[in-house]
């Protein structure tokens, strides 16, 4: 990393209370006050948000890309998993 | 001076307040190196010009002459303005921006809260409203100072020496003149003497943190809040007026 440029966040955003938060964007902050600020002042402007996590984007775990088919092909054949079999006795509306 | 009297030119003064330092704010616009900090530059310099119109505007229902926010702002003249010197000082580095703001919100704050629970209504509203904005300014300024005044020698060095050059115009903060008192005692207005105490204890604090000295004892500039400013101002709100005065009512 080009040490002249300040690290990466990622920033999350909760909309409203009871929702999670969501990826927003990215910004680039010297310490983590200042990639909270950058983040408010970038992300919610328009009232966008309740609550903010910033996180650094070297301390995410991400899979690689060229181990998709590993990691997720084999759920597709595995419909056993989806709770789809059962029948749903009636009367009931919010299943 | 009577108690309507005090109100306008109280008011008119809040306005000017916000207006001269949003201006300097506006002037580093498309100047910051880094994105997120010319983002929040330009976020803090709107507020101040948000605050500077409620304020205007409820100036201008006050004097019952038919002018608007907007003659307040572009057709009054250098002497007419009756904003602090501090706030209208050129924005130099960045240190020192971020000192003035500082020095400046602090004192700001405070004056909010007051204002907050004083007797004229619309004024406690635009004052709550504004005490939102400013807190979390100072929030962002403040670590920006502690940044600087704790961060390397250079940075160090430059931001003290922006905290001894703009200390001259903090007396002028809390030295009362007649729209001042008259506003305290008819409308249960700030108390400077009691707010000078606070600001003083809260930049003690931050300048400490900050590993900075703070100034010894001087002479205080003033004048600012008569009309009489600094040689910079003129120049400052020519630019800023210059489109009102070429172009009478211009809009787009």
């Amino acid at each position: 990393m080009n040490d002249k440029e300040w690290p990466l966040y990622e920033v999350f955003i909760r909309s409203k209370s009871g929702l999670s938060h969501r990826h927003a964007g990215s910004i680039h902050a010297a310490d983590d006050e200042m990639a909270l600020d950058a983040a408010r002042d970038t992300y919610t402007r328009r009232s966008e948000g309740v609550s903010i996590w910033v996180v650094r984007s070297s301390q995410i775990v991400a899979s690689d890309p060229a181990e998709s088919s590993a990691f997720f092909e084999p759920a597709e054949d595995k419909i056993y998993r989806h709770p789809t079999f059962y029948k749903i006795p009636e009367g009931v509306e919010n299943l | 001076m009577n108690k309507d009297q005090a109100l306008l030119a109280y008011v008119a003064r809040l306005g000017d307040n916000a207006l001269v330092l949003g201006q300097r704010m506006v002037e580093l616009v498309a100047g910051y190196p880094e994105l997120e900090e010319e983002l929040a530059n330009a976020n803090f310099a709107l507020d101040f010009i948000g605050q500077a119109r409620m304020f205007y505007s409820y100036a201008a229902e006050l004097e019952g002459e038919g002018r608007s926010e907007d003659d307040f702002a572009f057709l009054r003249d250098e002497n007419e303005f009756r904003n602090v010197l501090l706030i209208e000082q050129p924005n130099g580095h960045f240190g020192d921006s971020i000192t003035k703001l500082v020095l400046f919100e602090n004192f700001y704050l405070l004056q909010l809260g007051a204002l907050r629970h004083c007797a004229d209504t619309r004024v406690a509203e635009i004052a709550a409203r504004a005490e939102k904005e400013i807190t979390y300014h100072l929030r962002h300024n403040t670590n920006w100072l502690l940044r600087l005044g704790d961060g390397t020698d250079e940075s160090h060095e430059r931001v003290q020496q922006s905290l001894d050059s703009l200390w001259q115009y903090t007396g002028e903060l809390f030295a009362p003149d007649d729209i001042d008192n008259v506003f305290e005692a008819e409308f249960e207005g700030p108390d400077l003497a009691a707010i000078a105490e606070r600001w003083q204890e809260q930049i003690t604090t931050i300048v400490e943190r900050a590993t900075l000295t703070l100034p010894a004892e001087q002479w205080m500039v003033s004048g600012g809040k008569q009309g009489r400013h600094s040689e910079h101002f003129g120049y400052m709100i020519a630019e800023m007026q210059y489109l009102q005065r070429s172009h009478p009512g211009a809009t787009w």
